[in-house]
């Protein structure tokens, strides 16, 4: 139409509020991955949650289908500099899954059917700040983007949202993940350009 | 569909050419020249999980991320993780038992 509205793809657009420091906009999804894309069957499906004590506490797919789901629209913001607003979601709070769980270590390694890590603080996925999400747009998740679920963690640095989730442990250390251990920063904050070591 | 969920392509969403979602081993050239001034992509390596040895330029990269991580051909497991972080260049080597050279 010859007007440039906001958010046209791949501007650069420093009046955006929304948009944080190096990040330009897209309205694609860009898909990343650090290998091949697994395909889990719902009925193979499992997610685990491991505690300091050993406890294993875990969820089938009809289990995670069954919890309270919310449905949700957020921003989100890959290290790679694209940031995409007004994604819809829905899944679980992770509130949900830790509801019966006796821990007190602060820190989790999250895991991924295909063996990618992230680690994350509890204090940045408690309180309504990450979930387990199985549809995006109104459908199911696509495998390419993590499906049959993934971790969202909006706030941070796309990397920290895991694809093909399978499960976390409680680590009584902040130690690295996947890419954490290979230049990227420990926590993530795209409003503080926490990109790197 | 909406919202381009099957941007292919650049996206790395496995329609490159050949149906393959990784690229050979000869992409790791440019970066880890930062390395060596030879080409260690004709360097041998050792997998660490199943043994298969090869050149690096036959392993797969997978680049559509944020570092390119390269997996053996056999099983699949990561052999190679290279960042390229902020001004600095890192290289984990973890899953390589062993990378040979010729010496000239
Ligand atoms: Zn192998």
């Amino acid at each position: 139409m010859g007007i440039i509205s906001s958010g046209f793809r791949g501007r650069r657009n420093k009046d955006q509020p929304g948009l944080p420091p190096g990040q330009y906009l897209t309205e694609s999804f860009p898909v990343l991955s650090a290998g091949p894309t697994p395909r889990i069957d719902t009925a193979e499906w499992e997610f685990q949650l491991t505690t300091e004590a050993g406890q294993v506490h875990s969820w089938s797919w009809d289990d995670f289908q069954n919890l309270p789901q919310e449905e949700f629209t957020v921003d989100i913001h890959c290290v790679t500099s694209w940031s995409k607003f007004g994604t819809r979601w829905k899944g679980v709070s992770l509130d949900t899954f830790f509801q019966d769980v006796d821990t007190s270590h602060p820190y989790t390694m999250f895991s991924s059917y295909g063996g990618y890590t992230t680690n994350l603080p509890m204090e940045d996925i408690l309180n309504g700040k990450a979930w387990i999400v199985h549809q995006f747009d109104g459908e199911d998740l696509q495998p390419a983007h993590g499906g049959p679920a993934r971790l969202l963690v909006p706030h941070l640095y796309f990397w920290k949202s895991a694809k093909w989730v399978r499960g976390l442990r409680m680590m009584e250390r902040n130690d690295p993940g996947f890419w954490e251990t290979n230049g990227y920063n420990l926590h993530g904050d795209p409003w503080l350009e926490e990109r790197y070591w | 569909m909406s919202l381009g969920l099957d941007d292919g392509l650049a996206d790395g969403t496995g329609t490159e050419a050949g149906g393959q979602d990784y690229l050979d081993g000869n992409a790791l050239a440019g970066p880890l020249s930062e390395f060596s001034s030879g080409d260690l992509t004709v360097a041998e390596g050792r997998c660490e999980n199943c043994g298969m040895t090869g050149v690096l330029a036959t392993t797969r990269v997978y680049a559509h991320a944020p570092g390119m991580t390269a997996r053996c051909r056999g099983c699949g497991s990561v052999l190679l993780r290279l960042t390229e972080a902020g001004g600095r260049t890192v290289l984990d080597l973890r899953g390589l038992s062993y990378l040979s050279i010729q010496r000239d």
